[in-house]
């Protein structure tokens, strides 16, 4: 695979590991987002139990020429809270959808973080300075009789351990009657998208008690249902352009200028499908999981259960690549289907210059492919390959007949052990994966 | 492979038949697994795709415990059990009742996530 410097292949080596080594997952610790902010420093991941930890990548030590700085834990905070419903007697999840990073304005770190229903604008800032030498409180905070103070002084700051405080902003409730799936932010920088399963709206980063209703999927009659929004994104440069995928496999890219309600796309993308292949898994398995723009603007990039397709915003028809991620799972979708592995929603992601693509898969194994030279690679995120600076060794499936040497079979394969989450630095060669209820560092072989 | 001289009408072997299957078997995954899935559960719906695949998603959740729809349903049933739910504990519909019985375990308190450890 090209590597950003040009000609050599990548050579991943493991570079830390963050949770616990035990193998009884605590539902809470699941995994359920992970999104580096624009310039990489800081690395988030959200859970099921409604946590966000922020990891920051240690400045780079000069002596230390070979490697990159290490993540350390910055911040963590309880994003959400279980809430319950009354009305209809339903649990509303406080697990993580998603975080999206605001870019950085000024020294405080914004982020938005969603669970199913309730949005939240979360401030990360640093304070290294108190405020020491009042004249009307003792330092343990009590205040002084004033009758004793016979002398004034100006009160100086002084430096302090550092610290780092999450605070909730701004709370973006009560806008959606389905649950949450995606949220993105404009690039205007003032507004964002949130996306349920049947409607999407838009709102401004300062405002709470409005949002505006622009993609309403919603059949009049609810048995007329067909389809359901399984994502959205703004693109990366027109602030006035998004797109929205959905459950049968298409989607649709939509222009605010168009209309209000933009409920009738711009651009419709679908790949046609041939009738003779079509069977009781054709429609699930085209679900679209993840939809993503290249750094670009020009392409995007969409999940579904078996591919990675690359679409150019000019061409509706088809997409210009297709990598399969997992083809060997064609002949086992009735199992999959038994054991509910086929609704499992994989996200993907570019690299910094948009030249290679990654997906997570089963068995802890994650795929990497070269848009440039057409190769692909398969990866393990296991603890076994845990010696820092060793190049990772490629894995295999093998899908029939007889099997090789360090190959592993089909029927082997853990279905437990997924990867649905990772992220790649915007700049670097670091990636960040996680497995069920640990999240892998990955850089490449510098030298 | 040639049927044998004799054997009348019949033009395919056994093996042949099973050689078809196997064929058709690679040349359409997705159809295989389909005759499989339907052969386990015979009565699932023709259209997988559609409504009631979807309202699930949509209800997506976990039912709790009402007391008015307990003692409403309780009342309506008089003497007669019940229903318990099913094997999906989690599919709303408009008989299933959620019992003290189904109720899953209650949540853990919050800690520090592990991998801030």
């Amino acid at each position: 695979m090209a590597g950003a410097g040009g000609g050599n292949d990548i050579q991943w080596c493991f570079s830390q590991v963050k949770g616990a080594v035990d193998d009884d997952v605590a539902e809470a610790d699941i995994i359920s987002t992970v999104e580096f902010n624009h310039s990489g420093e800081l690395l988030a991941t959200g859970d099921k139990g409604g946590r966000v930890v922020i990891f920051q990548q240690e400045q780079e030590n000069k002596t230390q020429s070979h490697s990159r700085g290490e993540y350390n834990v910055y911040s963590t905070f309880q994003s959400h809270e279980p809430e319950f419903d009354y009305l209809k007697s339903l649990e509303i999840e406080e697990k993580i959808n998603k975080i999206r990073w605001l870019p950085q304005k000024n020294a405080a770190q914004f982020l938005l973080s969603t669970n199913d229903k309730t949005i939240k604008l979360w401030k990360i800032s640093e304070r290294d300075k108190r405020p020491e030498g009042y004249n009307l409180k003792e330092e343990d905070g009590r205040y002084r009789d004033p009758t004793t103070v016979t002398t004034l002084r100006v009160p100086v700051f002084r430096p302090m351990d550092l610290m780092v405080e999450a605070s909730p902003r701004r709370i973006f409730a009560n806008a959606h009657t389905y649950h949450i799936n995606s949220i993105s932010i404009n690039s205007d920088y003032e507004t964002y998208l949130s996306a349920d399963d049947l409607r999407i709206n838009l709102w401004h980063l300062e405002i709470t008690d409005r949002s505006f209703n622009i993609v309403d999927i919603k059949p009049a009659n609810m048995e007329e249902l067909t389809e359901v929004i399984t994502a959205a994104e703004f693109h990366p440069n027109s602030c006035n352009t998004f797109v929205y995928s959905s459950s049968k496999g298409t989607i649709r890219l939509c222009d605010m200028r168009a209309s209000a309600l933009c409920d009738r796309h711009s651009k419709l993308f679908e790949e046609p499908e041939d009738p003779s292949n079509r069977s009781f898994f054709s429609e699930i398995i085209s679900s679209i999981s993840d939809v993503k723009f290249s750094h670009s603007g020009r392409y995007m990039m969409t999940r579904d259960y078996l591919s990675v397709k690359i679409w150019d915003l000019n061409m509706e028809n088809r997409p210009v690549e297709t990598y399969q991620v997992h083809e060997y799972l064609r002949s086992k979708l009735c199992s999959l289907y038994e054991n509910d592995c086929i609704f499992d929603k994989f996200e993907c992601c570019w690299n910094g210059s948009d030249s290679i693509v990654m997906t997570g898969s089963y068995n802890n194994f994650f795929r990497m492919f070269d848009r440039n030279t057409k190769r692909d690679i398969t990866l393990e995120a296991s603890r076994e390959n845990n010696k820092p600076r060793t190049v990772l060794k490629p894995r295999k499936v093998c899908a029939s007949g007889k099997r090789k040497k360090d190959e592993i079979s089909v029927d082997s394969l853990d279905f437990n052990k997924k990867i649905l989450h990772t992220a790649w630095h915007p700049k670097e060669n670091i990636i960040a994966v996680a497995t069920t209820n640990n999240l892998y560092i990955f850089q490449d072989k510098m030298n | 492979m040639a049927a044998p001289l004799g054997t009348g009408t019949r033009t395919e072997e056994p093996g042949q038949e099973k050689q078809d299957a196997q064929e058709k078997a690679i040349a359409h995954p997705e159809r295989a697994e389909e005759a499989k899935l339907k052969a386990k559960y015979p009565n699932l719906g023709q259209k997988p795709g559609g409504s009631d695949f979807l309202m699930k998603r949509l209800q997506k959740g976990q039912k709790y415990f009402d007391s008015g729809d307990y003692n409403m349903a309780k009342a309506k049933m008089k003497n007669k059990q019940l229903p318990s739910a099913g094997p999906d504990k989690n599919l709303v519909t408009g008989d299933h009742i959620p019992t003290p019985q189904d109720l899953p375990q209650r949540k853990s308190s919050l800690v520090t996530s592990k991998l801030a450890g």
